[in-house]
């Protein structure tokens, strides 16, 4: 008997991974999603891109990131050993950078001079603002009005790094209503234009190139836990809302059987429908912003509204990949409620002295209640992709009413 | 024959160019939508595009968007279009595109959307979101059907593209005139003279030309390149300022006549003669 084929490489031609994925735009962005493709594979195979990315990583990311044991944490579970990946320690706050950094570069190549993208907690946009203005670009920052409100601080840093950012008004004012302001802005302006999706999300070839730019996270975590510990981890933990932190996580480990990764999306205020954000428990089949994936939507295709805590989570869609790694048993995903999150973004300071994001305080949320179910010598890395300094207007109001100091 | 190429034939052996009027269902409600498609009937317009309400219309413009909203607050939900489809077709023969977003197909099934569509007296659809590469099971059902698949072509789409959407395409050809979401415009566009005869050498197809027309003088100028002109969001706004106004289809249907008059008036000839 001969041993079966190798499964071919995902995503294929057209962006699928198995029956997700894909390119579902107006044809107006075809063409150019053609050639971003094209120009995205060469840049690829260029060391000489390749060289480039890695210099700005370094010398002006900060990479790498350390893996950092976090021992009270650890002693006061019990349990596991519990890593975190310090992504929160890059230039501007959290892994978006990493994406940023790699399609500004892009458009550059292309000999784009407009720089266009949406943001929802206002690290991405935070993000792309600041590769802007490194490169000299204009800027434009497309923002739900609420999550302007509510992440009012990632504005002004946007306004002072030279971008303008735009409140989106239409629909519930978030994430979702944001991507579609920016891929209207795209169409019109599309020669002249680059769009940086900040999430491993939408048409071909974003989900697989923003992987690509984030699975860096994955990689080093790799090697520094083979350094530290001098075998594998046995549990990844990182947030899902697009899910660009947590496939550049989970990628480089998929092959390796013994790794078990979780995904934790967000469980707002329980699964009821417009209460939360969690596509894989209530979500359905269908086609969002370019690709297809699980969605909230009602019986009709129309789709529901969301809520979390965590703006940065707060959408109605799901990276492609993440829902075929979901089908294939691979990765497991749960959520986590707004009273979880904050609990584990509290704990997360008092004990280690780090302040996480809302969004990766949602992976600590589920690592509060894994590692005491682990034995001693088990190994947790939890990505701690974002900081939470942005978050503290919001989670010190919302502290005070659940638990007072 | 779908009603769609029987108009098309219709026009072509008499010369003409049509006119296709673009509004929102249940925009603002859906018997004021039933109302309005047999008032164009009345007024000259050779098909009826028919926008199917969706929460995340990201190919529209502003006006579009709201009238979205509107038909989404009136309860326009796909059962409910075609219902008032089926309404129209009980007092009227004109052709009716459904303009949508590819979700809602999705979401009900391909093959019992298209069904439900034809069934209901559907002539043709217009799947924004939907590419060639994504419709191979899409264009089977809706040969089935017997329904026309509507491809749209931009500027920014190249020969071998247009090739590959004119072998697929269906009833007609829809141009978009520029680069960007729906919405009216001062001028139209100076590359419509050379992209249609661009389309015209894959095809034989009607080429529609559509964006941001929104007036008769810029319809009369279109339709010297056109085949057909499509107006959508200077309706669509006039329908939004009238409101629930009691003369509202009877002011809307005004504008639409002096579109037809525009796009019918005077010049003949074939479209691919006038095209160079």
């Amino acid at each position: 008997m001969s041993a079966p084929a190798p499964a071919p490489p995902l995503p294929d031609a057209g962006g699928h991974f198995g029956p997700y994925g894909g390119r579902y735009v107006p044809e107006t962005l075809m063409h150019p999603l053609l050639e971003l493709e094209a120009e995205y594979f060469r840049a690829q195979q260029d060391p000489d891109f390749q060289a480039e990315l890695t210099y700005y990583l370094r010398e002006f990311c900060g990479r790498p990131t350390p893996l950092y044991f976090a021992e009270r944490l650890t002693r006061d579970l019990g349990g596991a050993k519990i890593y975190l990946k310090r992504e929160d320690l890059l230039h501007t706050g959290a892994h978006k950078i990493n994406n940023a950094l790699g399609q500004v570069l892009l458009a550059r190549r292309m000999g784009k001079t407009r720089i266009i993208a949406e943001t929802g907690a206002g690290q991405h946009g935070v993000a792309t603002a600041t590769v802007a203005a490194m490169f000299g670009l204009r800027c434009v920052i497309y923002m739900g009005a609420v999550d302007c409100e509510r992440q009012a601080l990632n504005v002004y840093r946007m306004k002072l790094l030279g971008a303008e950012v735009v409140p989106v008004h239409a629909g519930q004012k978030t994430l979702k209503e944001a991507v579609n302001e920016a891929m209207r802005d795209w169409v019109t302006n599309v020669r002249t234009t680059h769009y940086i999706l900040g999430t491993a999300y939408g048409a071909h070839p974003y989900p697989v190139m923003v992987r690509n730019f984030q699975r860096i996270i994955g990689d080093e975590t790799r090697r520094q836990i083979l350094e530290k510990e001098e075998r594998l981890p046995d549990l990844l933990l990182a947030c899902v809302g697009g899910g660009s932190n947590a496939i550049g996580l989970f990628y480089p480990f998929l092959e390796d059987s013994a790794v078990r990764m979780v995904g934790v999306e967000a469980g707002g205020e329980g699964i009821l429908p417009g209460k939360h954000a969690a596509r894989f428990h209530g979500g359905s089949l269908g086609v969002l912003q370019g690709t297809r994936s699980y969605l909230l939507q009602d019986e009709h295709g129309q789709i529901q509204l969301t809520h979390s805590v965590s703006a940065g989570l707060d959408y109605a869609a799901v990276g492609p990949e993440h829902a075929w790694l979901h089908d294939q048993g691979r990765v497991e995903y749960t959520y986590a409620t707004d009273a979880e999150a904050l609990e584990a973004f509290a704990r997360l300071a008092r004990l280690e002295g780090i302040i996480p994001a809302l969004e990766s305080a949602h992976a600590i949320a589920e690592c509060l209640k894994r590692a005491p179910q682990m034995p001693r010598d088990a190994l947790i890395v939890v990505n701690l992709s974002g900081r939470g300094d942005k978050d503290v207007a919001q989670a010190a109001a919302q502290l005070q009413l659940q638990m007072p100091i | 024959m779908n009603r769609i190429e029987a108009r098309f034939q219709h026009l072509r052996a008499r010369g003409q160019k049509g006119l296709i009027i673009y509004i929102g269902a249940g925009d603002p409600d859906l018997e004021a939508t039933r109302q309005l498609a047999l008032a164009f009937d009345r007024a000259g317009v050779d098909v009826l595009e028919l926008g199917v309400p969706f929460s995340d219309p990201l190919a529209d413009g502003l006006v579009n968007q709201l009238a979205s909203q509107r038909g989404l607050a009136a309860g326009a939900t796909p059962p409910r279009v075609l219902e008032t489809v089926a309404a129209i077709r009980r007092d009227s023969q004109i052709p009716i595109v459904l303009y949508v977003y590819f979700n809602l197909l999705h979401r009900r099934g391909l093959g019992e959307f298209i069904a439900d569509a034809a069934r209901a007296g559907v002539d043709g659809l217009l799947v924004l979101d939907l590419p060639p590469e994504e419709a191979d099971s899409y264009q089977a059902l809706m040969r089935e059907a017997g329904l026309c698949a509507i491809w749209l072509v931009a500027p920014t789409t190249p020969e071998e593209r247009i090739a590959r959407i004119a072998r697929r395409a269906s009833g007609f050809i829809y141009y978009v005139s520029r680069e960007g979401v729906t919405g009216m415009q001062e001028r139209v566009s100076d590359t419509i003279a050379a992209m249609t005869a661009r389309i015209r050498a894959h095809t034989a197809l009607p080429v529609a030309v559509g964006f941001g027309i929104s007036n008769p003088d810029q319809a009369r100028l279109v339709a010297r390149h056109a085949d057909a002109v499509v107006v959508g969001s200077a309706v669509v706004d006039r329908i939004a300022r009238l409101g629930r106004a009691p003369d509202l289809v009877e002011q809307v249907a005004g504008f639409v006549q002096s579109l037809a008059a525009a796009v019918k008036g005077g010049e003949g000839g074939s479209g691919a003669g006038t095209a160079g």
